[in-house]
């Protein structure tokens, strides 16, 4: 390349250097091309998955789906099981996971967000709620049985849809609050500042600008959270979710919040565990069902993002 | 925010060299020549009256009276010994290099340090005869009669009318009277004929100097005292600051305004008294401003007393 000192030379020059050279940028391309496939890969092995599953279930989903959504588990065949008790149980899980960690978990963020503002307390709790995260749920199912579902069993009734839902809120909860925290810590400062210098208390502060505000955040992590709890079964399976043939007898709806209950995801695993290559087709229907499941709440949560979205 | 936070956001210019590190004055020794040692004894008090340079100003009423204020975030001394005076209507003015505590002194007036976490200020600063810094003062009702406007034009993501109405609402205004509170308010801030017909649409479609008369708006919709502005212009084009710099010069008929300024040129167009801060390090390389001189602008801007003053404003240094 000829060195360029003078303004003429670099005029002259410049035809020839500013031209595009083949190959200047190898290693920014193939850095693109590898990016892509691994995008590639992930989406693909998820689509292969659900095509897998869709196939696999065809034939329940095309031929008796409805039987098959409002009918209960039968030990007898596969062709009479159901998963209507596992999506009322899942259901009845959800609710009860999400009356408590919801609460709990919005409270706790408020807290060491707007009150305990960083100090070494806060530091210390949010530490912990982060490791917490990254706790098998295993462990929780452990937690569920020998707290919710013995220690507290005046309250849950044993292993019921509520010992269950509770395991799960634990589960959750520091999703719950890890989320709620980002979502506060993002409002900015200035909206605060904004709300104080015209004379506004901490309360009015907190209730009117800052909640509002995280609001669409809190809600997206929590719904996620609460998806998150409608897939899980291990813990479940620990917390006395039936795994077999279940009546509800004539209990109604509230009472079977303290019987025995199953979920979705428990009724795959007991599906999947039964010999006969049609079981397999009822664990592959019900797999689909509960994606859909999972799909819809997290519908619901890019829905409340929309909606209730601000912008500063 | 952290303190340290609070502390960088005080200046977005970090360049600006730094006054006491250029050698114009010695450190420990103040504008009068008395050798101070430390922090503990209080600085000269700076006559606020003009009337020893020949400018009268016997009509006016003082609002701020401070005395030896320091402010500390944790165990860093941010600014040292501040003492003066602030007349009724009049615009004053604080200028200085980047982190010389202007914007931390003009947060002690309306208790917004109190919202720092380890924020501590020291010494008096006495409001119309009350201690500020006492248990017994609630912040929350010194914020309503010192408003503020803030550095980044911060409109509450609501509609226009509601950002104004907020303050009053919160104050126990009536529905009825919010209509009239709304269009005196942003009459007063010459922004009403540009947003008469869209008072419900979002204040986020708002340019950054009308976000800013918004601001402007909503602080004397609560029919404050003193308004105190932090660097209101810094975000805003020329045209922009223009207008505010107008709508400060109409204002101070009603209120009493406190400005922190980087612009010098802003500070004398606009303020009636001007104090000029500095920042000096300690041996542990710690920036602790102080007040370096307190005089009329037309006195500061033509004849300063202080050399560091005179470098100041003459652009050798900063």
């Amino acid at each position: 390349m000829t060195v360029l000192t003078t303004p003429a030379g670099i005029a002259t020059g410049a035809a020839d250097a500013l031209r595009k050279r083949p190959g200047a940028d190898v290693a920014g391309s193939a850095f693109k091309w590898l990016l892509i496939g691994a995008t590639v890969f992930a989406t693909g092995f998820l689509a292969v998955l659900l095509a897998v599953m869709i196939v696999d279930g065809w034939d329940v989903l095309s031929g008796n789906l409805w039987y098959f959504l409002t009918h209960g588990f039968s030990q007898r065949s596969a062709g009479e099981a159901g998963v209507w008790q596992g999506i009322l149980g899942s259901l009845q899980v959800a609710l009860v996971t999400g009356v408590f960690a919801i609460p709990t978990g919005v409270a706790t963020a408020i807290y060491l967000v707007e009150y305990a503002q960083g100090n070494r307390f806060a530091r210390i709790v949010e530490l912990n709620i982060r490791n917490l995260a990254g706790v098998p749920s295993i462990v929780y199912g452990l937690l569920g049985l020998a707290v919710f579902a013995q220690t507290l069993r005046g309250f849950s009734g044993g292993t019921t849809a509520i010992a269950g839902g509770m395991t799960l809120a634990a589960m959750v909860l520091p999703i719950v609050v890890i989320t709620s925290v980002e979502a506060l810590k993002a409002v900015p400062d200035s909206l605060r500042e904004a709300a104080y210098g015209v004379g506004a208390t901490k309360w009015e502060v907190l209730s009117r600008q800052v909640l509002p505000a995280a609001l669409s955040t809190i809600l997206t992590g929590t719904v996620l959270a609460l998806a998150r709890a409608l897939g899980e079964a291990a813990p479940l399976i620990l917390v006395g979710a039936a795994t077999g043939f279940m009546s509800f007898g004539d209990a109604n709806v509230f009472e079977t919040f303290t019987g025995p209950y199953t979920a979705l995801p428990v009724l795959i695993f007991n599906f999947a565990r039964q010999p006969g290559a049609d079981w397999g087709v009822n664990a592959a229907a019900a797999s689909v069902i509960i994606l859909v499941l999972v799909l819809a709440v997290n519908g619901l949560a890019i829905y409340l993002r929309n909606r209730f979205e601000k912008q500063w | 925010m952290t303190p340290e936070e609070a502390v960088m956001t005080q200046e977005s210019d970090a360049s600006m060299p730094d006054v006491a590190q250029s050698g114009v004055s010695g450190p420990g020794v103040s504008e009068s020549g008395a050798v101070v040692d430390g922090m503990t004894s209080p600085g000269p008090r700076i006559d606020v009256s003009g009337a020893a340079m020949g400018h009268t100003r016997a009509d006016t009423q003082t609002v701020f009276r401070c005395d030896d204020i320091h402010v500390y975030y944790t165990d860093f001394l941010a600014l040292r010994d501040v003492s003066l005076d602030i007349a009724a209507h009049e615009v004053t003015a604080f200028i200085g290099p980047s982190g010389c505590g202007k914007t931390t002194f003009l947060r002690c007036f309306n208790r917004m340090n109190d919202l720092i976490e380890g924020a501590r200020v020291e010494g008096s600063i006495n409001y119309h005869g009350v201690e500020l810094y006492q248990d017994e003062v609630d912040p929350v009702e010194v914020r309503r009669r010192v408003g503020m406007v803030f550095q980044k034009p911060n409109p509450f993501p609501k509609s226009i009318y509601d950002n104004i109405a907020y303050g009053p609402r919160l104050a126990g205004a009536k529905r009825s009277e919010l209509d009239d509170i709304v269009e005196r308010s942003l009459t007063r801030a010459a922004l009403w004929d540009e947003v008469r017909d869209r008072l419900k649409t979002s204040a986020y479609g708002l340019s950054g100097g009308q976000q800013q008369r918004l601001c402007i708006a909503r602080a004397i919709a609560v029919q404050p005292d003193v308004v105190l502005m932090d660097e209101p212009c810094s975000a805003l084009d020329p045209i922009a600051t223009g207008r505010i710099e107008e709508l400060i010069a109409e204002l101070k008929t009603e209120y009493t305004i406190l400005i922190v300024t980087h612009n010098m040129q802003q500070a004398a167009r606009i303020s009636d008294m001007t104090a000029f801060f500095s920042v000096q390090a300690n041996e542990m390389g710690q920036r602790t401003g102080e007040l370096v001189e307190y005089a009329p602008t037309s006195l500061i801007f033509t004849n300063p007393e202080d050399p560091r003053t005179e470098a100041y404003i003459t652009g050798r240094v900063g």
